[in-house]
Order: structure tokens, then C-alpha cells, then sequence
């Protein structure tokens, strides 16, 4: 890692003694102390660090849970129930963790729009963005496997739903549903494998985290000019205890934020179907997923036989089947931002010096949220059309919009640097 | 063992030289192949544990008594831990499934292929779109445009042979293997 260089020095004859065998002090010094962060940052640089606290909040309330639940078809919503109401703050756990989902993809969501309005998945933070993205996708594993915990209907229904989404898979689909639930419905087994994956998979997002940090810590923070560090002197300030202190204040808010949701409105992001437990037999009449994972549902929910995007990805209607084109379309909404970094062709980083992008980006982010919006109604009438051509606009932006326009449009002029930019001289200026 | 020796250290003329390439190549690529199969072998029973067990697979056959089910009734037994829905037929349903011509059906199937009795029609109460329970088993349910069943999830509607008609479910319902034993009782599986 290229930290800053650290004068680590202690009087601590224990310390040093650890020190001169594992160098950890030195190098959390370096790491966390000294580490040179651009002077600029505004506060959407908050939201890794609130990530990473959110993190670690689900696992402690997520441990502290397990030690009351029980994965089992008939004790599971019965455990959870005992859980609210006899355990000693088996409530408050039980809502810390329930809502600090929702405060997990929040936070993250932003996090990932920084990146994006900011040009930040460009080199040299290519392999940073893409590790990003896995852990998005680990979060969205987690948090699935982790609503059918509680065993209620939508538990039940949104597992049945999802899983049965693989089969869709040509030949070998209808196997590898079996194998996910391991019976032929979803079951005692699915549960079983659901809580051990449940709790294996926050534990990789921990590595990942580690991974992610180690890319960043090698080419530092991008910051809302986009231009490189060019003058450690100049340019940056110590991490600590500027950004531990800006850090702290962010964290304050976020927890204000965090702990009205629990205390005032604890099932305000859940459904009151999942408070009925399981019943294999009763389908609920709307089966909609958690508000997360709306955006994506809606994609996956567009693919009808008479969607003409499908018609024309499938040679139309020869080549899949509009279920399995659905389902591809799902997962290569995430996975194509993988390719971002060489999608986007503009050299700027930044949309503050990027008009033309700016203006795409905003239209882009609204699109999202009309997915979202679309994902959670019952797919009727114009709201069909609404996400059809939602869904378009998703990946016409990615695929078509960025290359083009980050070759056609005319940045602004950039600062000459972080520090130039902060009292105002830019290249047209000099 | 002094070959041995010199093979290690440096080969004695450029014949021997090629010779120790091969023989290290092989040596390299079949310790990887032998431990590529291995792993492979090792990886397998922790993917196959996930597959349904020997118990989950025992429960494989159902008996119902269908001599209390009227004309027009239908009941929702478990097989496999599925619904399976049991209809007792009217012969307007009948006559009605019968008619149809093959070509007005995403899924050709003749109701014939899917009874072994015509008045009674048994299947996998499960949407083939994305395993949601289709409504029309109860009195007051909904039974779509078809007069059969209706999939609340995503609109898919089903006939009276529970073929599917309108909807994005791909499929009819399946007919899961069954015989009558006598003539009021049904194994299924
Ligand atoms: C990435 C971090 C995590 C996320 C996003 C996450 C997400 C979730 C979600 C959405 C639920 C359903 C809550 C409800 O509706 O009741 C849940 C339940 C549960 N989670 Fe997690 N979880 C995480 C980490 C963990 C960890 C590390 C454990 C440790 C074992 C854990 C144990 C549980 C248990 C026992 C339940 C069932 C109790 C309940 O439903 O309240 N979780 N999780
Ligand atoms: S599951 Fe029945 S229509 Fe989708």
C-alpha cells in the first residue's frame, strides 16, 4: 500500500517490542494517520467510511441474533418472534438489523453515484470499481438469503419467486433449482443452507472491504475535481485527524437518520405480509421484494414476449425465451458496470467540468428511480410500458450514451491542480 | 545417481538440455492435471450435499381418497411438499377442454395427454412461471378468463385442463405421475 510515510515512534518498550516483529503500528500510522487525502473532499466522500461502520453494525446485531434464532421451517418465525418479545432487547437487535439493511444499501447506493458523477471508476481505480461491484453483489446475496430468515410469507414467496428464476436456464435449469433448495419446494433444507450461507457471506464482504481499501490506498481518494494528486504538500492534508473528525460529524447524522427509522417507524421499510408466517400452500396476492432490490426487479419484470427489446436480442423470440431474456437482463444491469471504466472514453473525471455528461448522468439517475418506483406496482396497464422503456434508457446510457458522449462533448477547462482549485486559477486562466 | 545429480545442476550439451525441458514440462503439466481432477473430485460431494437428500427423496409418493370429492369439487393434497390439485370434473369442463384446437395453445397438449380419467384431472398446483400457487381450487376464487385457474403473481390464466392460455407462465401445469388403485384411491408419484 502507499500510505504516507509514517515517523512512527513510541516510548513503549511493549510496543516496540511488537513493533520490530509485526510492524502493525507503523503501518496503521501510515494507513489511517498520516495517510494523505485531498484538501477537497466534499461530504459525499463520507459514505465509505458510513458503509464500512454500517457493516460492521450487521454483523454484531447479526451475531447477537443468531444466538436466539432457530433455522428451522417450524421454529424459525416463532424464534424471531420470542426474539421481540422475550429476549432483553431482542427488539432493538432484531430492528437495528432489520432496518440496518436498508441504511447498508442507502448508504451504498450514494457511494456508488459519488463514483459515477465523479468519474471515479476511471484509471487507475478501475480494479477499486470492480471489487466495488462484487461487493454489491455479495450484499444483495446477504441481504436475500437474510429476508427468508424470518420465515414469513414474503420470506417464503420472494425465495420461491427468485430461486425459481434459474430455471430458466436452458437444460440444465430445472437441476439446479433442486439443488438450491435441496427438495423440491422451498423448504426445512433452503432455510437450513440459507442462514449458513447467511452468515459466511458479510465475513467475504469484510475481505472484499480489505481488498477495496488496499486499491484505493494505492492511488488515494479521487476528489471532486477529478485531477490527480500532484503535490503531496500542496494537494493533501493528513487523513487524521481532518477526515477522522469530518468522518465522526457524518457518522452523527447518519445515526440520527438511522435510529428514527428504529425507534419511530422500525417497519416502515418492511411488509406486513412477512409478520404472517410461511404457508407453502397461499400465495400473497402482490409479492414484491425489498425496496432495494425494486430497481432490478422491474428490469427482470419487463422482458414480455411482446417487449421489442426482446424481440430483437432474441432474434424474435427464437433465440430465449422472454423469462430466461428477463433474467439475463437482471444480472447484466450490475454486471455491465463492470465495464464502465472502459465504456466511459472521456479522459475528465469529473461531471463539475463535463456538461453533457452532467446532464446524462441526472437523466440516468432518474431512471433509476423510476425503476424503482415501477418495480414495486403491480405490473398493469401504462406502468408495463413505463419500465419497458425504463429499462431501455438503463442500458442505452451505459452502453451507448457514455462512449459517445465521452467522445463527442467539449470538457471544461480543469484546474491545475487541487490546490489551483481552491483559489480559483484554472488553465484558461494561466 | 549421479545422472540425477546432473540433471538437477547443469545440463552437459544442448541434447540434454532440450531433453530436461520435456521431461520438466511433463513432470509440470501432469502434477497440475492430476491436481486439477483431484481438487475437482475433493469439490464435488460439498456441491452434492446440496442436493436433495435420501429422506426428501423417500417422501416421494402420496395416497388420497378421493371418494368424498363431488362433481365440481376440487382438493389441494401435498406431494413432494407441492400442492397437487385434484379436480373432479363437470362435463362442461370436459367437454370444454376437449374442444379446443391445438394450435390456440402456447403449450400444444390434447386433454387426453393429461388424464387418465377424463373426470378427473390431477396436477402440480404450481404457477410454471415462477412457482406462485394459481388461484381456483376454492368456491369463491378466481378462475380466470379460461374457467380453469388464475396466477395472481404476474396474470398467468389456465384452463380447465390447467393448460396455460394467456400470461407469461411458459408451460401447463404438469401432471405428475399417477394411478388409480381402486376406484377411490389415487397414488401419486
Ligand atoms: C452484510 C451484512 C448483512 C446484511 C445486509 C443482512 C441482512 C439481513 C436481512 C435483510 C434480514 C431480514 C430481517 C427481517 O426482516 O427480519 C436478516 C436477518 C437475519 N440475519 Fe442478517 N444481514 C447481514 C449480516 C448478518 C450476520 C453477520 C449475521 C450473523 C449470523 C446475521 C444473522 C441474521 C439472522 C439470525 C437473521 C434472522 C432474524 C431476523 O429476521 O431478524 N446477519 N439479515
Ligand atoms: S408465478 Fe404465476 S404468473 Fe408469475
Amino acid at each position: 500500500m502507499s500510505g504516507g510515510t509514517s515517523n512512527f515512534q513510541s516510548n513503549s518498550r511493549i510496543v516496540n517490542w511488537i513493533e520490530h516483529r509485526l510492524p502493525i503500528f507503523s503501518f496503521m500510522d501510515a494507513q489511517m494517520n498520516q495517510y494523505p487525502t485531498p484538501k477537497n473532499l466534499n461530504y459525499f466522500w463520507n459514505f465509505g467510511s458510513l458503509a464500512g461502520i454500517v457493516l460492521v453494525i450487521m454483523i454484531v446485531s447479526g451475531i447477537t441474533l443468531a444466538m436466539s434464532y432457530t433455522p428451522h421451517t417450524e421454529y424459525a418465525f416463532t424464534s424471531v418472534e420470542r426474539i421481540m418479545r422475550d429476549v432483553n432487547s431482542g427488539w432493538l437487535i432484531r430492528y437495528i438489523h432489520m432496518n440496518g439493511a436498508s441504511i447498508f444499501f442507502i448508504v451504498v447506493y450514494i457511494h456508488i453515484f459519488r463514483g459515477l458523477y465523479y468519474g471515479s471508476y476511471k484509471a487507475p481505480r478501475e480494479i477499486l470499481w470492480m471489487i466495488g461491484i462484487f461487493i454489491l453483489l455479495a450484499m444483495m446475496a446477504t441481504a436475500f438469503m437474510g429476508y427468508v430468515l424470518p420465515w414469513g410469507q414474503m420470506s417464503f414467496w420472494g425465495a420461491t419467486v427468485i430461486t425459481n428464476l434459474f430455471s430458466a436456464i436452458p437444460l440444465v435449469g430445472d437441476y439446479i433449482v433442486q439443488l438450491l433448495w435441496g427438495g423440491f419446494v422451498v423448504d426445512n433444507p433452503t432455510l437450513n443452507r440459507f442462514f449458513s450461507l447467511h452468515y459466511l457471506l458479510p465475513f467475504v464482504i469484510v475481505g472484499l472491504v480489505f481488498l477495496h481499501l488496499w486499491a484505493l490506498h494505492m492511488h488515494h481518494s479521487n476528489n471532486p475535481t477529478g485531477v490527480e494528486i500532484k503535490d503531496e504538500k500542496q494537494d493533501t492534508i493528513p487523513f487524521h485527524p481532518y477526515y477522522t473528525i469530518k468522518d465522526l460529524y457524518g457518522l452523527g447524522l447518519m445515526m440520527i437518520f438511522f435510529a428514527f427509522f428504529i425507534f419511530f417507524a422500525p417497519n416502515y421499510f418492511g411488509h406486513p405480509d412477512n409478520y404472517i408466517m410461511a404457508d407453502p400452500l397461499v400465495t400473497p396476492p402482490h409479492i414484491v421484494p425489498e425496496w432495494y432490490f425494486l430497481p432490478f426487479y422491474a428490469i427482470l419484470r419487463a422482458f414480455t414476449s411482446d417487449y421489442w427489446v426482446y424481440q430483437v436480442i432474441s432474434l424474435g423470440g427464437t433465440l430465449m425465451s422472454a423469462k430466461l431474456a428477463g433474467v439475463i437482463a437482471m444480472f447484466a444491469s450490475i454486471l455491465v458496470l463492470l465495464l464502465l471504466p472502459w465504456l466511459d472514453r472521456s479522459r475528465v473525471r469529473s461531471s463539475k467540468y463535463r456538461p453533457l455528461y452532467r446532464f446524462f448522468f441526472w437523466v440516468f439517475a432518474i431512471d433509476c428511480v423510476i425503476l424503482g418506483w415501477v418495480g414495486g406496482l403491480p405490473p398493469e396497464g401504462v406502468l408495463v410500458t413505463i419500465g419497458q422503456w425504463s429499462t431501455f434508457w438503463y442500458f442505452f446510457h451505459i452502453i451507448i450514451i457514455v462512449p459517445v458522449v465521452g467522445v463527442l462533448e467539449r470538457p471544461k477547462p480543469l484546474p491545475d491542480s487541487i490546490a489551483a482549485s481552491v483559489t480559483g486559477a484554472t488553465q484558461a486562466a494561466e | 545417481m549421479s545422472e540425477t545429480a546432473n540433471h538437477a545442476g547443469q545440463p552437459t550439451s544442448g541434447g540434454a538440455e532440450i531433453d530436461e525441458q520435456t521431461r520438466r514440462d511433463f513432470l509440470i503439466w501432469s502434477t497440475a492435471a492430476v491436481g486439477a481432477v483431484g481438487t475437482a473430485i475433493a469439490v464435488w460431494p460439498f456441491i452434492d450435499q446440496m442436493n436433495p437428500a435420501a429422506d426428501t427423496l423417500a417422501l416421494a409418493s402420496t395416497e388420497v381418497d378421493i371418494s368424498q370429492i363431488a362433481v365440481g369439487q376440487s382438493i389441494t393434497v401435498i406431494w413432494r411438499g407441492k400442492p397437487v390439485f385434484i379436480r373432479h370434473r363437470t362435463p362442461e369442463e370436459i367437454s370444454e377442454a376437449e374442444s379446443v384446437s391445438l394450435d390456440q395453445l402456447p403449450d400444444p397438449q390434447t386433454d387426453a395427454d393429461r388424464v387418465v380419467k377424463p373426470e378427473w384431472l390431477v396436477m402440480v398446483g404450481v404457477c410454471t412461471h415462477l412457482g406462485c400457487i394459481p388461484l381456483g381450487q376454492k368456491q369463491g376464487d378466481s378462475k380466470g378468463e379460461f374457467g380453469g385457474w388464475f396466477c395472481p403473481c404476474h396474470g398467468s390464466h389456465y384452463d380447465t385442463s390447467g393448460r396455460i392460455r394467456k400470461g407469461p407462465a411458459p408451460t401447463n401445469l404438469p401432471v405428475p405421475s399417477y394411478e388409480f388403485t381402486d376406484d377411490n384411491t389415487v397414488l401419486i408419484g
